[in-house]
């Protein structure tokens, strides 16, 4: 019960963050993106603003365990694959198109209108498709 | 001097410590990383499922939220493409390439960057780029968006 009360408050405090900063609003994203256009900031500002909370917090892990229980995720194996660097131009791809990743997606939901829906619902089904991709990339090319 | 800084600067960096503090109670509370694509990719792929409850209650918080803040503040406006063409296909871009990078601006971005994950650099620095030049392509040599 506990997982799902500080998942529920979570899951809160990061909505209400993307709302009041504004990356729910696509042109404030794409304005970011846009280097040759009318630059805005903003972006780096919460991405700034986010990394000081999340970087405190990282270092408090350091012998303790999360308060549920359990362990705390290890470090990511510090390998670059293809999949990783694929993804990631894939992922700006679309990100630069609409202006939307997944959080501000949810987020965004209930006051954004019907082009949210459609966003969130292809989101969906190339979450969906990931798997399938990723094996015909497997097998296309090994990995290693 | 609050009068030299752009409101919308504040309000990023006040919504920024907002977003970083969920992702320091999902680490601190729960021992995950927050990153929205992951938690929702998992519940599509079925990957999630001994969890689900987690996610579920994490996705309800991000969904809520802005439900509740949206009365209080004038002039929202997200203002998104109405190119269904465009829509349609950013998501399928969005969901896929996420999936496949294992993260986006969340679970990379925000909790990768700040435990100086090699990883999450490179997503950045790779999806950051790559957003840039859509842009430039689509929006200044296209003009699609």
């Amino acid at each position: 019960m506990t997982r799902m009360f500080l998942a529920l408050i979570a899951g809160g405090l990061f909505g209400a963050g993307l709302f009041i900063s504004g990356m729910t609003d696509t042109s404030k994203v794409q304005g970011w993106l846009d280097v040759f256009g009318n630059w805005d900031p903003t972006l780096a500002f919460v991405i700034g603003g986010a990394i000081i909370p999340m970087a405190i917090a990282w270092l408090l892990t350091n012998g303790r365990k999360p308060v549920v229980g359990g362990e705390f995720p290890s470090p990511p194996e510090p390998k670059l694959g293809r999949n990783l660097v694929m993804g990631s131009i894939l992922f700006g791809i679309g990100w630069g198109l609409a202006g939307l990743c997944p959080g501000p997606s949810v987020a965004s939901l209930s006051y954004g209108g019907w082009p949210h829906w459609v966003f969130f619902a292809a989101m969906l089904a190339g979450m969906a498709l990931a798997p399938l991709a990723r094996a015909q990339l497997d097998s296309a090319v090994p990995a290693e | 001097m609050l009068n030299t800084i752009p409101t919308d600067w504040l309000y990023g960096l006040g919504g920024g410590l907002l977003i970083g503090l969920g992702g320091a109670v999902f680490l601190l509370g729960n021992g995950r990383v927050m990153g929205a694509s992951g938690i929702l990719g998992g519940l599509v792929d079925g990957s999630g499922k001994s969890n689900m409850a987690e996610r579920l209650a994490f996705l309800a918080g991000v969904f809520l939220m802005p439900v509740l803040l949206y009365p209080m503040f004038s002039d929202v406006d997200t203002h998104a493409t109405t190119n269904i063409a465009v829509l349609i296909a950013a998501g399928l871009c969005v969901g896929v390439g996420t999936r496949l990078a294992n993260g986006c601006t969340s679970g990379h971005g925000v909790c990768g960057f700040s435990r100086l994950s090699l990883r999450g650099i490179v997503a950045t620095v790779f999806y950051i780029m790559a957003g840039g030049l859509t842009v430039v392509l689509f929006r200044h040599l296209l003009g699609v968006i």
